[in-house]
């Protein structure tokens, strides 16, 4: 006889994925189904896609998904959740879209206290374009455009986008998750599932950030950046809470 | 009445801006067509205001009055920067009390008006700009009694209301002197 | 219908949004346009509505793209140097095919330029207000009733279409004050059925998007939008015509100049010349079917203008040399005065000034 131990949820729909092999994207994406359709509110919930590898999640998610420009998926989530305070409204975005090009957005989206949940993949690169340098990328690390490493002197320094906007009030939930593993893909999932809640309570802005990896652009086989995440990101990028006002709200 | 230009400058604060708006209120309550265009933009921060204000028979072409026929000055700048635009035969109302400088056209009436002490005589200081809209009104006829009161009426907020008496006695003050 | 009211031309247009049955605003503060946002920052909360001010006009822009695309009625103003930071936002929300009404409250530029009246925008509003291949409506008022008539007609063409819509008005339009009467309140139904609102589990769902990376098809989609575009040009131009009829010299100007060019006609009228006006109140489509119909018994076009001359090129392609097409116009906040603007039309009546 013949079991089924685990089935595609619901709310990702029946089409392949194009990420790259041992890219992370398809577990968070998996984890998010799985929260909308054990929280039952996949027929409420909007989607807003944003630019980089992420784009094509309007075409994953089986939710009603919109497509916002570079850096814009905080103030395009604001519109819908305006428009529609009823909806469940997300946004799944990278490190480049969220910490670079779209960090105003972020901000003012958090301090707004915008009842909106931000995925965001952080994976210390631009993985659509190439594998550019991105605003989390990390000290020495070589990329397309640090070909000699990251010269912090001359690119600046990576953001630790969690603990900055631990600082900002009307944020509900800043924390850091990975995926790398049985333990941490289900924290990741009590995460992603936390902050839906807090939006369906009302309680303001969360983000998930997802500790990922890029092995294509990292040039590394699926196991070796897992390992290089492990001994090389989770350093500078510690997993854990930075902000939950918890039960009662922010006091 | 034919069409009528419109030029009121002072500074900001003495209530250049509502006394266009009076105007033009009046000239509605009397069926004419109306403008009301004030300067703008940190030009009024800086202590300057004036507005354009066009009452006519016809539809209004443009709202800005560069050549008024009647020019009503409550600074001396604005005396100097719009003395010479008005038109021939027209009108120059002059708040004597804060303006010592006499007109220098010949081709205007000029009427000198101590409006501020006339204002602050009767204890309703700084309703200066209401004194002139009296003379203004007596010099040029440009509505109705009635309708002066109606747009006085239409432009004090609700919430000045109490003020409307003084106002009305200003504009009276300013008619009889 | 209520009574004739002085409202400024800014405070009009927030007021005449509301009217339209427009509960979300979302703007950023530039002069000369703040008053709308104002305005709607004081009416939209009592009314159940949205106001909110955004970080930036980058922002304010993609929440028009947000609410838009979940279906609602919405908008946003600026003035010149916002439009220039939002046409991003423009070109995803046309490619995506949501409905929304921009505000262009016009000022001098470019760069930070003035804050006086211009209509320096007109290539940016018409040509390429983002970039790609796309068009919105454009209307220019001249008068704030007219401005006020305008906003319902531009939010129901914009569902119509399902594409945005400008009202290209000025600091001299935003600034003055007119009496209105404001139109009977309209409830538009909530029934666009693209919108994103969650399925409800009643339908596939929903996306709103303007990626498409196969050329083939992105390239199938711009030809069937400008197949609308195309029966737009045909059913929506709309243009004023004053004592064109047997005009020997033919005015084109819209907006705030159309009100200079109109005084100028009338007092070329009183000197014996044939002079008339054709105001352009859609600038796209622009109104080429006006201008054609008088070709033949103009003897010359006079394009005024409150910039270097733009609108006169569109002027130039519709006459097609069949008639000298000349430009006269003032910029950089300068408005032109009706004499200004009359001497144009003395000289070129044969005559000195």
């Amino acid at each position: 006889m013949s079991k089924v131990m685990g089935e595609r949820p619901k709310a990702l729909l029946d089409v392949p994925l194009h990420y790259c092999p041992g890219c992370t994207h398809g577990i968070v994406h998996r984890l998010v189904a799985e929260v909308i359709d054990e929280l039952g509110i996949e027929g409420k919930t909007v989607g807003v896609a944003s630019v980089g590898c992420s784009v094509f999640t309007y075409n994953y998610f089986g939710c009603d998904m919109v497509q916002a420009p570079h850096g814009r998926a905080p103030a395009v989530a604001t519109g819908v959740k305006r428009a529609r305070p009823d909806n469940v409204v997300f946004t799944y975005q990278g490190d480049g879209d969220l910490a670079a090009i779209g960090m105003g957005e972020t901000v003012h989206a958090a301090a707004r206290g915008e009842n909106i949940v931000a995925i965001f993949i952080n994976n210390a690169i631009y993985g659509m374009t190439g594998g550019q340098m991105a605003p989390t990328t990390l000290p020495g690390q070589v990329t397309q455009t640090t070909p000699y490493g990251r010269d912090t002197s001359v690119a600046g320094n990576p953001i630790r986008v969690c603990e900055l906007l631990s600082s900002v009030k009307g944020v509900a939930l800043a924390e850091r998750v990975t995926v790398d593993c049985v333990k941490n893909v289900k924290a990741a999932k009590k995460a992603i599932k936390k902050a839906f809640e807090y939006q369906m309570a009302g309680k303001g802005y969360c983000i998930v950030e997802v500790v990922s990896t890029c092995p294509t652009n990292w040039g590394m086989a699926p196991g070796e950046a897992l390992q290089w995440l492990r001994d090389n990101m989770l350093p500078y990028y510690p997993l854990g809470v930075y902000k939950d006002v918890g039960e009662e709200g922010e006091q | 009445m034919n069409d009528l230009n419109i030029l009121l400058a002072g500074f900001g604060g003495q209530g250049i801006l509502f006394t266009g708006k009076v105007i033009a209120y009046a000239g509605l309550m009397e069926g004419k067509e109306v403008s009301w265009l004030p300067s703008y933009g940190p030009e009024m921060r800086g202590g300057t205001a004036n507005c354009s204000v066009c009452l006519s028979e016809n539809k209004i072409g443009s709202p800005l009055v560069t050549n008024p026929d009647v020019l009503v000055a409550m600074n001396l700048p604005s005396l100097e920067k719009f003395e010479n635009d008005v038109v021939p035969g027209g009108i120059i109302i002059v708040d004597s009390s804060i303006i010592a400088k006499k007109v220098q056209r010949t081709d205007v009436k000029t009427i000198y008006i101590p409006a501020s002490e006339i204002a602050e005589e009767n204890g309703i200081k700084g309703a200066a700009n209401m004194v002139i809209l009296g003379k203004l009104f007596k010099e040029t006829c440009f509505c109705s009694e009635e309708n002066l009161d109606k747009g006085l009426q239409k432009t004090i907020p609700p919430k000045k209301m109490d003020l409307l008496d003084k106002n009305r006695l200003c504009i009276k003050l300013g008619r009889e002197n | 219908m209520s009574d004739k009211v002085l409202m400024k031309g800014n405070e009009a247009i927030a007021e005449a949004a509301i009217a339209a049955g427009c509960r979300h605003f979302f703007g950023y503060p530039i002069t000369p346009q703040t008053e709308v946002a104002a305005y709607m920052s004081k009416r939209m909360p009592k009314i159940g509505g949205v106001y909110l001010q955004a970080e930036s006009e980058v922002a304010s822009i993609n929440m028009v793209l947000g609410a838009g695309a979940a279906g609602v009625r919405v908008m946003t103003s600026t003035s010149s140097p916002g439009i220039s930071l939002m046409s991003e936002g423009i070109s995803y929300i046309a490619g995506s095919d949501v409905p929304c009404l921009i505000v262009n409250v016009e000022r001098g530029g470019p760069g930070l330029g003035g804050i006086q009246p211009s209509q320096s925008d007109y290539f940016q509003a018409t040509k390429a207000t983002g970039h790609g291949d796309f068009h919105m409506l454009v209307f220019a008022p001249s008068t704030v009733q007219e401005t006020v008539d305008l906003i319902s007609d531009a939010f129901d063409l914009g569902d119509k279409y399902r594409m945005p819509t400008m009202i290209l008005s000025d600091g001299l339009l935003g600034q003055m004050m007119e009496p209105v009467v404001l139109p009977e309140a309209k409830d538009p139904t909530d029934n666009k059925e693209w919108a994103v609102k969650g399925h409800q589990g009643k339908r596939a769902h929903n996306v709103v998007n303007s990626l498409y990376i196969d050329p083939k098809e992105l390239e199938d989609l711009n030809i069937a939008r400008f197949e609308k575009y195309k029966k737009i040009m045909e059913t929506e131009q709309r243009a004023e015509e004053y004592l064109v009829d047997d005009a020997d010299i033919v005015l084109v100007a819209f907006g705030a100049s159309s009100r200079i060019a109109h005084s100028a006609v009338d007092m070329a009228r009183k000197q014996g010349i044939k002079a008339g006006l054709i105001r352009p109140i859609t600038l796209w489509p622009f109104p080429e079917k006006t201008i054609k119909k008088h070709i033949d018994h103009a003897k010359v076009f006079l394009s005024v203008e409150m910039n270097m001359g733009q609108m006169v090129e569109d002027v130039r392609l519709t006459v097609q040399d069949k008639k000298p097409v000349h430009f006269f116009g003032r910029t950089g906040g300068m408005v032109p005065t009706p004499k200004e603007v009359l001497e144009q039309i003395v000289k070129l009546n044969g005559g000195e000034c």
